[in-house]
Parts: structure tokens; sequence; C-alpha cells
């Protein structure tokens, strides 16, 4: 992709330094030439901006509003929403230094049809409202949609895998999200040099004509005609986007510009940011540097542009909260992390994005996560820790372990724990298949336990008294093969169908043309799976089946260890259950030659999969709500938090490069005496978690009591956050049953 | 033993493994473990099984953390401890131990002196009265004679005092406390554990009767008082 003679004009301006980034698209180059690290402390950080408060005023009274309406502001029914499609719409524009809304009004949402037009409809109805005629009119008699094509040629095994709750929270019926366009590509380049790119490649798309080269060549395509809509967009905004930027405040603009017709076009579960905050500084330190501006300006282009964030909407239908609590968006932004050099991507930027959450408070999106390395300037590790412990609001990931495992230094976090290398690299969203009820297969002859179907061939009828591990196993593997099966033709058929009818062409266009992609299997319920099987090997269980001979409860005599205590006898299972069903999974072709991966995560769906799940034999009652992500089961992890750490990190990133998601809630007061304790010891808690190698971590420091409060006096916590599996809500926005098992989980305590 | 708490933040610096050793000659009146007072309780478990959980946790220690010993008393257990601690000081953990101070013979001034890091001593009161009280046993000055010891063996020591309004949260008793030990150089700090009820249950559990039903919580300017007498006389003063 070698672009001759692309020099950047800056008049006035010190020039940055030169390198691969002036001869084709490689903003990683600009970085690495250009990055000012940054070792100091965070005294320098100023206050919001009287414009920045006057904006976040109107923001909350506006956000409270639609609480009030039961979650929904407004909608919008005639227009189908799209790059360029509405016209500029502002919250209060003379404040406003950062523009940009995705309709012609805040928390105003659009209708974006084309993953499923059922599903808008649903939504819409939900609110007492429709579609207008002609839209109507358009999808139920000429469009066809992403939703229509999956279900053309999905068969009638995939169907009731999906129905029975093997497989759940499939992108069937709505966008799959997960990629991550170079926003910073728009900022660094404008977009008309974006387009002679993308010409380029297209030109170079030759013959013959296979399906994979035409699909190619009418991707780029329809990416070129995004770009051009993008500077559309621009043009209501009075933003020239097809130049590049000449100021810090024009960076944040156009990064944000890029970002907005992504979720203008497409209303994917997770919608990354990836990693701007580095970028964006580069800009910021050289208008500082001469004079330009000055910090207040600095952290008001910040605090707007992640108010803006705070913004995005999208129309989901109630059913989705099931498995997506909160109305999240995932706008997740990658802060900190090493280059490979050695020097740290740490800038006052990373510092400012963080300070956001003092200026405009504590809130759940953007998903702010650290790339933690042991390396991370010390400043810098004691204010992100302390920004944790104060909100509750930004997760951790192994930087060391994803840098050095994947390759790049330039990375963002697709959705929830996914690396995904920037500008290089896409990912198929897989959602995730039920472990546990596979497991019950391997006990109930391949039926399922609660309707009596059988799903799975091969695997013989058990009418044992007391379980045999060893059977219980050998069967356990043929099911995990079965589903691993069936699973990976649901996922053909879902990216086959995504590209071919809700193609994500703004954010493509921000990618190299013919990325690699993952695609991101993913499992829920492994701690019971593992602790089911501890029970069966160390304990004596026995099966109570009912007149159809299907297990509904189990009797177990006899101690066995549990999953979280740092115990090898069962943490080998929860090890095992990762690699062995992953490893079956690589076995499968995919779609355009995805690279299979797998993620041990659960979002909120922990609780619907719990529902859709028979007893289990580790003493689980039907019904009762998984353990999120890769946690141990509540309350079973008796033996600290470290203990309960260790046995997560015994979990191999090798076999689950997706992520794997561990969740720690911990008391203020058993985090130690004093804030500068809780600093020091959150800190080596991070640091000891990642050396044992393990992914990522979530932190909550919050008070039962304070949970409990925000239960039955919502209004008096509008913006309390707490990390979930892989991402942060408001917690007033979950439901009850949500928020009590949230409330349940393990606390840890110190004695 | 008695049990194992991985991530211990109120018993010594930085994160530290916790081992409850099971046992205790005293009987304090507001002790919030007394489950593992019982000398016959517990279980045994080999050291080199404890040395590798410690190992495993090393990552997390940090540049203060580390084990601590606490009980129940450990001190009762000290033969065993010596090859426990010299093993962890192998390993390049730092050993804290966490005692009432009321036995020094041989093993456990070699224990003291050659292996353990840091000394967490509990001054239960400043009068023999009120110390039998609390304890249910005579002569308080073991205690001071292990400070002695430790003081003298230059050693690091924190001392650690419980803090109940009118029992020993008095301005006098402070002073006095202060005084005692003003001249001691190993002190680095003296950590106030206010009272608390946490412990009742397990008394009823145990079916054992609560003596200090009656007696109440600290408020926060008796706790603030209480911290300013004492940072005259020690380099630095904690509320736990």
């Amino acid at each position: 992709m070698l672009v001759e003679e692309l020099i950047l004009e800056r008049p006035e301006k010190r020039e940055f330094t030169k390198g691969l980034w002036n001869t084709s698209i490689n903003v990683r180059d600009f970085i690495i030439k250009n990055i000012v690290s940054y070792y100091g402390d965070d005294s320098f950080l100023v206050g919001p901006s009287v414009k920045t408060a006057k904006l976040w005023e109107v923001c909350k009274k506006e956000t409270a509003i639609e609480r009030k309406k039961g979650g929904v502001h407004s909608v919008d029914t005639e227009t189908i929403s799209g790059i360029s499609n509405f016209k500029a719409g502002y919250i209060d524009k003379e404040n406003e230094t950062i523009v940009g809304l995705q309709t012609d009004s805040l928390l105003k949402r659009a209708m974006k049809p084309f993953g499923g037009y059922k599903v808008v409809q649903k939504a819409l109805q939900e609110q007492g409202l429709k579609p207008s005629e002609d839209i109507n009119t358009l999808f139920t008699k000429y469009v066809k949609t992403h939703n229509d094509g999956v279900f053309s040629a999905y068969n009638a095994e995939i169907k009731k895998f999906r129905s029975l709750g093997f497989l759940t929270g499939l992108p069937d019926n709505y966008a799959r999200g997960r990629i991550i366009g170079d926003y910073r590509r728009v900022a660094l380049y404008g977009i008309d040099k974006l387009i002679e790119v993308k010409k380029a490649d297209l030109a170079n798309i030759t013959g013959p004509m296979t399906d994979a080269v035409i699909r190619l060549r009418e991707e780029v395509a329809e990416q070129i005609k995004a770009l051009k809509d993008m500077i559309v967009m621009g043009n209501h905004y009075n933003l020239e986007l097809n130049r590049p930027v000449e100021t810090a405040q024009e960076a944040v603009q156009w990064t944000y510009m890029a970002y907005l017709a992504a979720v203008k076009e497409q209303d994917g579960a997770a919608m990354s940011l990836g990693n701007v905050s580095t970028f964006l500084d580069i800009f910021i330190e050289r208008d500082l540097q001469s004079g330009a501006i000055t910090e207040v300006e600095a952290q008001e282009y910040i605090d707007q542009f992640v108010m803006k964030l705070r913004m995005v909407r999208h129309l989901r239908m109630a059913a989705y909260d099931e498995i997506f609590a909160g109305d999240p968006t995932w706008v997740t932004e990658a802060i900190g992390g090493m280059l490979n050099d050695g020097r740290s991507k740490v800038t006052k930027t990373a510092f400012r994005f963080l300070h956001t959450l003092y200026n405009l408070g504590p809130s759940p999106e953007p998903n702010i996560t650290v790339l933690w390395s042991p390396l991370l300037p010390a400043n810098f590790k004691k204010f992100c820790v302390k920004v944790a412990i104060d909100t509750s609001s930004i997760q951790f990931e192994n930087d060391d372990l994803m840098r050095n495992l994947r390759g790049s230094d330039d990375y963002g976090i697709a959705c929830c724990v996914s690396y995904q290398e920037l500008g290089k690299q896409i990912q198929f969203f897989g959602a995730r298949t039920n472990l546990a009820k596979t497991l019950l297969l391997a006990i109930n002859g391949g039926k399922c336990e609660i309707t009596g179907t059988q799903m799975v061939a091969g695997i013989a009828p058990c009418n044992c008294e007391i379980l045999d591990f060893d059977k219980v196993m050998a069967n356990f593997k043929i099911a995990m093969k079965e589903v691993a099966r069936v699973y990976n033709d649901a996922m053909n058929i879902i990216h086959f169908m995504h590209d071919k009818y809700y193609y994500e062409k703004a954010q493509m266009a921000l990618i190299d043309t013919n990325p690699d992609i993952n695609i991101a299997y993913g499992i829920a319920g492994l701690s019971i799976v593992a602790d089911s099987l501890s029970a069966i090997k160390y304990a004596k269980v026995k099966p109570i089946r009912n007149e159809k001979g299907l297990t509904v409860d189990f009797k177990i005599e006899g101690e066995f260890p549990k999953f979280g205590n740092d115990d090898d006898r069962v943490d080998i299972f929860a090890h095992n259950g990762v690699k062995d069903f992953n490893n079956e999974l690589k076995k499968l072709k995919v779609y355009k030659d995805a690279a299979p991966t797998m993620s041990v995560l659960t979002i909120t769906s922990n609780v619907v999969y719990g529902k859709k799940t028979g007893a289990t034999p580790d003493g689980r009652p039907l019904g009762v709500a998984f353990a999120p992500g890769a946690n141990p089961m509540h309350g079973r992890d008796t033996n600290g938090a470290i203990a309960s750490l260790n046995s997560v990190a015994k979990i191999d990133y090798k076999d689950s490069q997706d992520g794997i998601s561990n969740t720690f809630s911990i008391v203020p007061k058993s985090l130690g005496a004093t804030e500068e304790e809780r600093i020091d010891n959150l800190a080596a808690t991070l640091t000891g978690y990642f050396e044992h190698g393990a992914q990522h971590l979530n932190v909550n420091v919050l008070d039962k009591e304070t949970l409990l409060d925000a239960m039955a006096h919502p209004e008096k916590h509008p913006q309390l956050t707490i990390r979930v599996s892989g991402y942060a809500v408001n917690f007033i926005r979950l439901t009850k049953e949500q928020q009590m098992e949230v409330i349940s989980r393990s606390f840890h305590k110190s004695m | 033993m008695h049990s194992i708490e991985s991530f211990g933040t109120h018993d010594g610096p930085g994160i530290r493994m916790v081992i409850f050793l099971q046992g205790c000659k005293l009987k304090c009146l507001y002790c919030h473990n007394p489950d593992t007072i019982d000398t016959h309780g517990g279980k045994e478990i080999h050291i080199e099984e404890l040395v590798q959980r410690a190992i495993k946790m090393k990552s997390y220690f940090g540049e203060k953390g580390g084990v601590t010993v606490s009980g129940g008393e450990p001190v009762l257990q000290a033969q065993n401890l010596i090859p426990f601690f010299k093993r962890l000081k192998e390993e390049g953990i730092h050993t804290n131990l966490d005692t009432n101070g009321r036995v020094l013979n041989h093993p456990i001034m070699e224990l003291l002196d050659k292996y353990t890091d840091l000394v967490m001593l509990d001054i239960k009161h400043m009068t023999e009265d009120g110390f039998q009280k609390i304890t249910g046993q005579k002569n308080k000055e073991t205690t001071f004679n292990f400070a002695k010891h430790r003081e003298n063996s230059g050693k690091k020591m924190w001392l650690r005092y419980v803090l109940i309004p009118e029992i020993t949260n008095t301005p006098e008793l402070l002073h006095q406390l202060g005084n005692y030990f003003k001249e001691y150089k190993t002190i680095a700090q003296i950590e106030l554990q206010p009272y608390h009820k946490l412990g009742i249950h397990k008394w009823e559990a145990l079916g054992w009767e609560y003596e200090l039903e009656n007696a109440r919580e600290n408020t926060q300017e008796e706790l603030e008082e209480a911290s300013k007498i004492l940072s005259n006389y020690f380099k630095k003063v904690k509320i736990n």
C-alpha cells in the first residue's frame, strides 16, 4: 500500500518526525516516531472547563429524562440511519468544542434495519411506535436483511441448538460489532488520501475472478463509497474531513467523526474505539508546546470527546437486555501499555482520559481498559489504580502477555477483553456456547436435560447409580466435538450473511484491505463444569432422574475441591475444559479462513444461561445463574482473593486468545486501611495476577451496602458504575434479577 | 493450623498470606477469633506445603508483603515455625509474627532473632489488673520482657493495641503506654485496633458467654484523640 509523495503540509507548526507513515498508511509508525511518553504524576490535571460543565449539565438532565421514560429518550421513525443520513445535531452548540451526534438530537435513537427489520419493529413497538410507511414497505417487500439471510440458511440442527440454549446470544438478529476501525487514520491522513489508497488497492485486486476476489472487490468499492459519505457527514458540521488535521482540536474532532460514522452506520453489540489517547496526545503536546492551547483546552477536548462517547445510543429491543444488560455500547478505549521497543505508551492524554471519570463522574462508557505492565511508569500505575478504587469504572489487561504472544504493540480491545491489532486485523464475533449444558449432554445420553430432545448422537445413555468419572469424561469429549461442529456451522452462516447484507463499510474503510481475521468463539459456565467434574471424581455423585430418564438433580456424598481455591486437583478441569473445546473448534474450517480464537466471557448472559440450564453435578440447582466469565462460582472461593485469582490464572491464554474475563470485587476496607495502602495493594494484586499469566481483571471496590441502597433509592445513585464480565454498567439500569446476581457474588473480605 | 487467608491486608505491611494457628493460652474478652483458642483443634499441615503455597502467592507480595503467622498464639509452635520461616527466608519472602509475647524461651528467641523480619506485638493492657481482666491470665510483664528482647536484638517491631472505650482507651493508659515505649528504637509504628463486636457470633457458635456485651465501639473523636496522644511517643500511629 505504498503511496508516493505523501508529504503533509503543516505550516507554522513544528514538523513531526517523518518516517514510513509519510509513504504508507501507518499510524503506528507515526506514534513511534512522535510519542512523548509521560513519567510525571497527575498534578498537572485540571477540572472541567465552564463550557464542559454547562454541556454536562444538559446531558445529565436529558439522561435523567431518558431513565424516567424507561430507558429510551426518543426515536426517529422516518430515517434509516447511515453515515450521512442525519443532518447536524448539537447538545448546545456554543459550548461544544467537539461536535457531532448520531442523529439530529441528543439521545435520539435511530433505526438501523439492515441487521434485522423485525428487531427494529419490535424495539419501536415497545415504545408505542412504528416505522414510517415508506420504510415498512421497503423492508417488508424489497430489502433483505442480515437476519433474513441467516434464517434462510440455518438448518434444523442449528435452530435446535439455538432455541434450547446450547448456543445463545448469536449475532444473527443484531449486528456483530467487534470490528475496530482505525479512526486515527482520518485525522492523520484526511479522507482524500484514504480514498486514493483504497482506489489503488482496488485496482490491484485482479482476476481470476474467484468468489473471494469478487467479494473483496465489491467490499473495497463499498469502502470507497463510505469514505465519500464521511466527507458529506463532515460537511453537515462544516468540517473538512477530506484533509489531514492541523490542530489538536481537529485531531480529536476528526477522530471522533470517524468513530461517529461507524456508530451511525452500525449498531454492533460492541463498537470499540481502539487506542486513540496515545495518538491524540502527539497533537495536543505539539499545540501545548507552541503555546497554541493551554491545559484547560487540552482537557476540554478530551472531556467533550468522552462526553459524546457517553451519549452514543443504539435502538434495542427489551429482550436484548437479557444478554447485554444496561444498554451498553462498548466504546472500549485501551489506555497505557508498552511499545515493543521498551518505551511506555502512557502520555499525559492517558491521564486526561482517566481524569474524565472525575470531571464528569463515574461512567460505564467509554469502557476504559488499562493495558497493564509492571514496566508502566510508577506514577501512572498509582493514578489508574486510584481511579479504579474511586470509580469501579475501569478494567485491566495484561499488556506483556498480549503484546508478546499476539505480536503488535498497536492494538485495541474489541468489545470487552479481546486483543485486536489496529487497522490490520478484525474479528468475527461469535457469542458463546453453554459448556455446562454440554456437560449435561454427556450424562443424559446426548439429550437436552430439560426437554429430552436428542441433540447429539453417539453418547450411550447412562443408567449408573453413581456417576463414573472416566465415562462422563469420554462422553463430554464427544459432546464438545458435536457442539463445536454445530457452533462452527452457525458462525459460518452468520458471518457470510453479515458481510453480504450488513457489511461494515465505514469501519472496514479505515482498515487495511484484506486484513487478518479472527473468529471469536466463546464459552460460558466454565466454573460449573470444573466443579462438576471435580465432584464426580472426588465425591460420590448420584444422579436423580425423572420418568424420561433425564437428570433433575444430583445427590452428592463427600467433599470435593472447588475451583477458586488454587487447588490443582480441580483447576486442571477448568484449564482442560478450555483447551479441549478450543482444540475441537480449531479443527473446523471457517468462512474467509478466519483463525479461531475463544473467550471465557459472559457479559451478563450468565444469568440467562443459568436459567436455561438444569441442575448440575456440582450441586447447583436448576435455573441458578452461572458465575460471570471465568469467575469461580459465588461463595465457593473460600481461601481468599489470591487463591481465587490464582485458579483463574491457570487457564492458559494460548487456549483462549479472545480473552479470559475475571471480575474481582472487594470491599474497600479489605483492600487496606488507608488510601495509600489500598493503592499499593491493588497495584501489587494486578502485578501478581498478571505475573501468573492471567489476562484480564475487572476491579470493583464497593460495599454491598452501597448496591443495596442503590436498589432501594436509584435516584440517589444515577452514576453508580459497576464492572461486570468485561464491561461496566450503570448499576441502576440493570434488572432487579441482574442486580441481585451482582450482589450475590463473592465480595472479598479479609478476616 | 486453623486457616489461611490469602489476601491479608491488615496483618502487616502489603499483601500477606496470613496463617492462623490453632491454640492460645489467653482468652481475651474481645477475641475476634475465639475459634482459634482451643489448643486441641485445628489441622496439621506440612511445612513444605505451606512454603509452596506462599511461593505461589509471592508475585502478589510486591516489595512490602509476605507471610504473617497469627493465631491463636503462634509462638506456642516456635519449634515448627523455625524451619518454616527459614525456608521462607531462603525463598526471599518477608516473615512476620503476630504475637501476644506470652512466652520467651530459646526456640522463640532463635525464631525471632534469626528468621523473623517483623514482630507485631500485642499490648493488652498497661496495668496488671487490666491485663488479668482482659486475658484471664496473670503477669503482664512477660509481654514487656518480650518487647525488651526484640529491642535488644535491634530488629523491627510494631505494637498493636486494642482500643476499648473506658477499658483501654483512656488518656492515662495511653500516656502510660507511650511513656513506657518512647525510648524504643525498633518500634516502627503502633497500630490501634478499634474494638468491634464482629466476633460475637463466633462466641455464640462456640456456646461461650461474651462478657464484653456491654462494651461499646469508639466514636470517631475517641479514635482521633487516642491517635493524637500516641503520636507524641511513636513514629507512626495507624488506625486499623
